[in-house]
């Protein structure tokens, strides 16, 4: 039975929802809207929210920086990198332990759980120290390695949740038929698990742009993504309002737009299907 | 029934991934024991020393780590009964019916998507900035005083930039927790008479305690880890004001180069943890059987 709901009561509710979402979406709302100020307008001390002179100056300024595509490019490679790698890696082992589970299957999956909570300031030093050794520091290389580890057990668990709800019917069915194993994996397996590793995909390389500890520590230059880029303009010298703003719409607009589609598969892939 | 042969290929298939996993945890954890305890600083190259719990000794008598761990706990405790409250309302709102309500999700979302940095960045100089912020512009406009946010208030200051962070990811996992909730339970207490405040006590809250929970630890994980919002507003500052374990581990290591001190700091942030991550792991393999 459907309740009624009277009018006034929904428009209140919309009212008040709409209010708290603008208040939280608020400071993107206002970085967005900076982005086209000019510098003078963006630090006037009577702010002005939509009346101002709309410039793109900014956005030509920090884009003429050559070095902000080339952090923005080591941010697509290191994050797309990282994520593929980690696929490659956790496909086989989500579909072996979600199709043929030994005794073991759940103890693996908690420990691969487990090495997720191992805070990163606990490996710090090594970690830092192999890089340099290695010639790895400060290298996209390097910085791929490190977040394909660091996701890998999300990676896997979301593969796995996803690879749990094929039926098992269906491929004992194309067995009887005569598949071989790789036939099976291929033409049964893989179109029905497509949309499984695409939320799997989207997410970590959400994950991986976002991921500001290694990408800090690990970067001085060269291979530094957006994440620490941004990080660079806390240094007093770089203070510039607008251009803080259009860098930044840059940095977060992709994903934003990646993240909007991604709700449902957060929510899974972060509470490592307690939750879905 | 599985054959002999697939068994074999999903070992095959399974190798690659566990063996790296355990080498990835187990190498630089090892070397950070290893590392702990040893005299060994960067910056004297060839003096290492074994010195047994010497680090642990400096580590827990350094001026900053009393404060270190008061701020932490401060900073996940401060932003984690924030982001459940709210989170918790801000489900319970989202749920009722509404005109928009696509937009107004996908606008309450939002600042999870946003990097650390660049949250950290924009609350610090644009909203915070006591002189061009416009929170400073706001409190002038209402005859106050501008409020030096992060002179005065650090750690709350970051505080709140980090439960901004982590509403929405609270508030996703308890919508989503909420969609599961009996209606026609709901609808009969209604009939029966009960208050919404009632069925909020006695219906909503005890179905949303497990998302609470599984929000409350996994928060935690993460939380413990905060490192990029406080590099880029106070660097830990004023004095120690700031300071969390993390970060007096990062200024140890990378920036006085004290490999042996910041190893055993490492090795404290693991074991603590590893407390939260106990009740994490027995929650999710339960859910695991079920």
């Amino acid at each position: 039975m459907a309740r009624e709901v009277s009018k006034g009561r929904k428009a209140a509710v919309t009212l008040l929802a709409w209010g708290v979402a603008l208040l939280i979406f608020f400071p993107i709302l206002w970085t967005f809207l900076t982005s086209f100020k000019t510098e003078g307008e963006a630090i006037n001390s009577h702010p002005s929210f939509l009346f101002f002179d709309w410039t793109l100056e900014n956005y030509e300024t920090v884009n003429q920086r050559s070095d902000y595509l080339a952090h923005f490019w080591n941010s697509v490679v290191i994050s797309l990198g990282s994520t593929l790698l980690g696929l490659i890696i956790a496909v086989p082992a989500a579909w072996s332990m979600a199709f043929v589970p030994g005794k073991r299957t759940k103890d693996l999956l908690m420990w691969m759980l487990s090495t997720k909570m191992l805070p990163a300031v606990g490996v710090l030093v090594p970690l830092y120290l192999l890089a340099r050794d290695t010639g790895l520091l400060d290298t996209k290389t390097g910085l791929v390695i490190v977040l394909t580890m660091v996701n890998l057990p999300i990676i896997v668990w979301m593969l796995y949740t996803y690879f749990k709800e094929i039926p098992g019917e269906i491929l004992e069915a194309a067995r009887m038929d005569g598949a071989t194993l790789s036939s099976e994996i291929l033409y049964v397996l893989t179109p029905m698990a497509v949309p499984g590793i695409a939320s799997t995909l989207l997410l970590n390389v959400i994950l991986a742009w976002n991921e500001s500890f290694w990408t800090l520590n690990l970067t001085a230059a060269s291979a530094a993504p957006l994440t620490a880029f941004i990080a660079s303009y806390s240094s007093p010298e770089g203070l510039f309002y607008a251009k803080l703003s259009a860098a930044s719409t840059m940095a977060i607009a992709p994903i934003m737009i990646l993240g909007w589609f991604s709700q449902k598969q957060l929510v899974r892939g972060l509470t490592f299907g307690a939750v879905k | 029934m599985a054959t002999q042969a697939s068994h074999m290929a999903g070992r095959l298939m399974l190798t690659p991934a566990v063996l790296l996993l355990f080498l990835w945890m187990i190498v630089p954890l090892g070397m950070t024991v290893y590392f702990s305890f040893l005299r060994f600083n960067l910056l004297m190259p060839g003096t290492e020393e074994f010195t047994g719990f010497e680090n642990y000794s400096y580590f827990f008598t350094d001026p900053a780590f009393w404060p270190a761990l008061v701020n932490t706990l401060t900073l996940v405790l401060g932003v984690l009964v924030i982001t459940v409250v709210g989170g918790v309302a801000l489900a319970v709102l989202l749920d009722q019916p509404m005109w928009g309500q696509g937009i107004v999700r996908i606008l309450v979302i939002a600042p999870f998507f946003v990097m650390p940095s660049v949250s950290a960045l924009v609350w610090k100089n644009m909203l915070m900035n006591p002189v061009n912020g416009l929170f400073a512009a706001l409190a002038r406009g209402l005859g106050l005083q501008p409020i030096d946010f992060f002179a005065n208030v650090p750690l709350a200051s970051i505080t709140a930039i980090v439960a901004w962070q982590w509403l929405p990811f609270a508030t996703l996992i308890l919508f989503t927790a909420l969609q599961s909730l009996d209606r026609e339970q709901m609808e009969a207490a209604e009939m029966d008479g009960a208050g919404p405040i009632w069925r909020f006590v006695h219906l909503t809250l005890p179905h949303l305690m497990r998302a609470m929970t599984v929000v409350v630890l996994i928060q935690t994980i993460f939380l413990l880890s905060v490192f990029a919002e406080i590099l880029v507003t106070t660097n830990g500052g004023p004095g120690t004001a700031s300071t969390t374990l993390t970060f007096l581990v990062y200024m140890q290591s990378m920036l006085q180069f004290d490999v042996g001190l910041g190893s055993a700091g490492g090795i404290v942030a693991v074991i603590l943890a590893n407390i939260v991550a106990i009740f994490l792991m027995r929650m999710i393999g339960k859910n695991l059987e079920a």
